[in-house]
């Protein structure tokens, strides 16, 4: 049911001729209107199918270049405890990536043909990532911001239409949260810390402020791909409207943190009860998006170079396995699999 | 191993001494988990990616428990993290195999199996340690250890007995990284002095569990056992190769440079 | 390409007592190797005693299109369930 192992016939979308189409479309509309999950194998439109790939796709590329930028400070943490917690997040962030590669391999693509995309510079990732860490403060920054809007974005995705997708959101949503938390709590220790880490902290908010804000992406009335998707139930919510619930969590937390948001125009409005924000630079977007931004080069040199390296490990790993039947090494020296909690569980 | 009650006061180590003994296993986790840490984004496969990690993660968890115990022992007032940023490589007690440098995928397995091996050993004979603090950490770490023996040996095999070029490689790795394992199982001074009260197990007691286990992996590895090198490597003396300094100097920047900081 | 690792779908027992569920996929060169990355993709937060792994060309699933067929049918016999029968409220014990 779920991968392309299976043979995938006719496309779906052939089937049954014009009449026949119509009434499949029909009826698949109908499912989306009762809120009805899709799963794989179920018959859905092709440009439903491909939305889908190129969405979740982006959405895993982005996780697996979004450990660049975390990992670059996990050597130089500055205490055992915050080194641990950040090995513990770049390790999720590499755990949501396979979820989501995992649910785009449901619709019949192969992760090595995402990767190829990926590498090649055809697929897309979040802009964000393209930004460098250039201070310990910036981690905090990263937490706090970068997946305080992620999160915004991901929380309703958890009700996609699409059942695989919309699964390993709900994992995913769950673990978000403590990588905010730990964000915010390195801002707080700095903000609480010497002039030097106060001057740290707000250097880091100025510098991630804006791209933060960016990443909900163009105003809907620009974007090409919002409508359909919105009637898809695959996005649920507006650009502008995520945008704008994040900025108006934030600014709060800003305050309490004693920081200042680099935006002279960023004002309360009564009416609205909703935050003002001064104007976006959407020209620095698209340039980081079009790969001239500070860190787009070697972001995915460092995934060519790490995928390239690794060629003759994954090709050894699958030369033993099709010499020794597929069970893999069982060397005496190991003991059998402990879980974490203690228990033991032998795959023999 | 005996009970250190029944032992009379003249043969329970000094303060010192189990102070220096406790960081040779603190140290050399951390410096381990420290190198794996620089593998995070970088691996051959993001499950590999995720399995460094984890080991990371354990290994830096048992560095904490015991520069922790270590500080109380000394009495000075250092913390973990006093321990871990403020001391220089001279003061460092890591065996000198854990501070080699990642090298490629295979070195870094080598690395791994060789000492998974003897931590393991180590950790199940001080489950049974006079000293009760070691004792509980031992027996925590023991079944982290298992678990990173059965990650390492496996890639090991998989490795060695892969391709023609995965088996070059991890034998030059295996050839490169063998001559710091006499340091693991040749005891010194300190090692039989907590031998003998009981809290460490005697290292001679381990080497035929090590070899035995080694042995077992490298034939199903289908590698060669390299010969045997004596050179008296002395990192758990603090004697290290020139490699610590840089890894250090890396991971201290920041407290360092601002000093008396609270993280 | 010879460095393609199959596809491996993977359940897990959360705890004693409860059946595995499948939770996702991922991909291994063995099953050995499997089990153990499924152990460090989905076991991190203690959610699981017991891991499955099977890999993916393996599964064999009921055809959506033939839903209909095989499990509409079962809509009208509520005879299978207990409130279709009505007992008075003295009878005790059924």
């Amino acid at each position: 049911m779920y991968t392309q192992a299976l043979d995938n016939p006719v496309p779906d979308d052939r089937r049954g001729g014009p009449a026949g189409q119509e009434a499949l479309e029909r009826r698949f509309d109908e499912r989306i209107e009762r809120d009805e999950k899709i799963e794989p194998k179920d018959w859905m439109p092709e440009a439903y199918r491909q939305t889908l790939i190129r969405q979740i796709a982006q959405h895993a590329h982005s996780e697996i270049v979004g450990m660049l930028p975390e990992g670059n400070w996990i050597t130089r943490a500055p205490s055992l405890r915050r080194k641990a917690v950040l090995i513990a997040k770049v390790q999720d962030e590499g755990g949501h990536g396979m979820y989501l590669y995992s649910a785009a391999e449901t619709l019949g693509v192969a992760r090595s043909e995402l990767i190829e995309q990926l590498l090649d510079g055809r697929a897309k990732y979040s802009s964000i990532f393209n930004y460098p860490t250039l201070t310990w403060a910036d981690v905090g920054a990263i937490g706090w911001l970068v997946d305080g809007a992620a999160i915004m974005n991901q929380i309703p995705i958890c009700r996609c239409s699409y059942g695989p997708y919309a699964r390993a959101m709900v994992r995913i949503c769950k673990e978000e949260s403590f990588h905010q938390r730990q964000g915010f709590e390195i801002m707080l220790t700095l903000a609480r810390g010497t002039a030097a880490q106060r001057a740290m902290a707000q250097d880091a908010l100025d510098r991630w402020w804006w791209p933060s804000v960016m990443m909900f992406g163009p105003s809907d009335a620009a974007s090409t791909h919002t409508a359909q998707s919105m009637r898809w139930r695959i996005k649920r919510f507006t650009n502008d409207e995520l945008r704008q619930k994040f900025i108006d969590v934030t600014v709060p937390q800003a305050e309490f943190l004693g920081l200042r948001i680099p935006d002279p125009d960023l004002k309360w409005d009564e009416s609205t009860q909703h935050y003002l924000t001064g104007p976006i630079d959407w020209s620095e977007f698209k340039a980081v998006l079009k790969g001239n931004g500070p860190c787009n080069q070697e972001r995915l040199q460092a995934r060519r170079t790490a995928h390239e390296t690794g060629s003759w490990v994954r090709e050894a790993a699958a030369a033993y396995a099709a010499k020794h039947g597929g069970r893999g090494a069982q060397p005496r020296a190991a003991a059998s699999v402990t879980s974490p909690s203690g228990e033991v569980s032998v795959d023999e | 191993m005996t009970a250190a009650a029944s032992l009379p006061e003249a043969r329970l180590p000094s303060a010192e001494s189990r102070f220096q003994y406790v960081l040779r296993l603190a140290d050399t986790s951390l410096v381990l988990g420290q190198r794996l840490g620089e593998w995070v984004g970088h691996a051959p496969a993001l499950e590999e990616d995720l399995a460094l990690a984890n080991i990371a993660l354990d290994l830096i968890g048992q560095a904490r428990l015991l520069l922790a115990y270590a500080g109380e022992i000394e009495v000075r007032g250092r913390d973990e993290d006093a321990l871990a940023f403020l001391r220089d490589a001279p003061e460092f007690r890591n065996a000198s195999l854990v501070e080699q440098p990642n090298g490629d995928f295979g070195q870094t397995i080598v690395r791994q199996c060789l000492l998974d091996a003897w931590q393991l050993g180590v950790y199940e004979a001080l489950s049974t340690s006079s000293d009760q603090r070691l004792a509980e950490v031992a027996a925590k770490a023991v079944k982290e250890t298992r678990y990173h023996l059965r990650f390492s040996a496996g890639w090991l095999v998989r490795l060695g007995d892969g391709t023609e070029e995965s088996h070059a490689r991890v034998q030059q790795a295996l050839d490169a990284l063998w001559r710091f394992t006499d340091e693991l199982l040749t005891p010194d001074a300190l090692d039989e002095e907590m031998a003998a009260a009981g809290i460490a197990p005697p290292l001679s007691a381990l080497r035929s569990g090590w070899e035995e286990r080694i042995g077992a992996v490298l034939q199903e590895a289908t590698l060669k056992r390299p010969a045997a090198s004596h050179y008296p490597w002395q990192g758990k003396r603090g004697v290290h190769t020139e490699h610590l300094g840089h890894l250090l100097a890396e991971m201290q920047h920041l407290p360092r440079t601002f000093p008396g900081a609270t993280w | 390409m010879s460095e393609d690792w199959p596809l491996f779908e993977v359940f897990i027992r959360a705890r004693s007592g409860l059946e595995h569920k499948h939770v996702g996929s991922l991909h291994a060169a063995d099953a050995r190797m499997a089990i153990e990355h499924a152990r460090d993709v989905y076991t991190r937060r203690q959610e699981g005693v017991s891991i499955w792994v099977a890999r993916s060309s393996e599964i064999v699933a009921s055809d959506p299109e033939e839903a209909e067929a095989l499990f509409e049918p079962a809509r009208d016999k509520v005879y299978r369930h207990p409130t279709f029968y009505a007992i008075p409220d003295e009878v005790k014990n059924l």
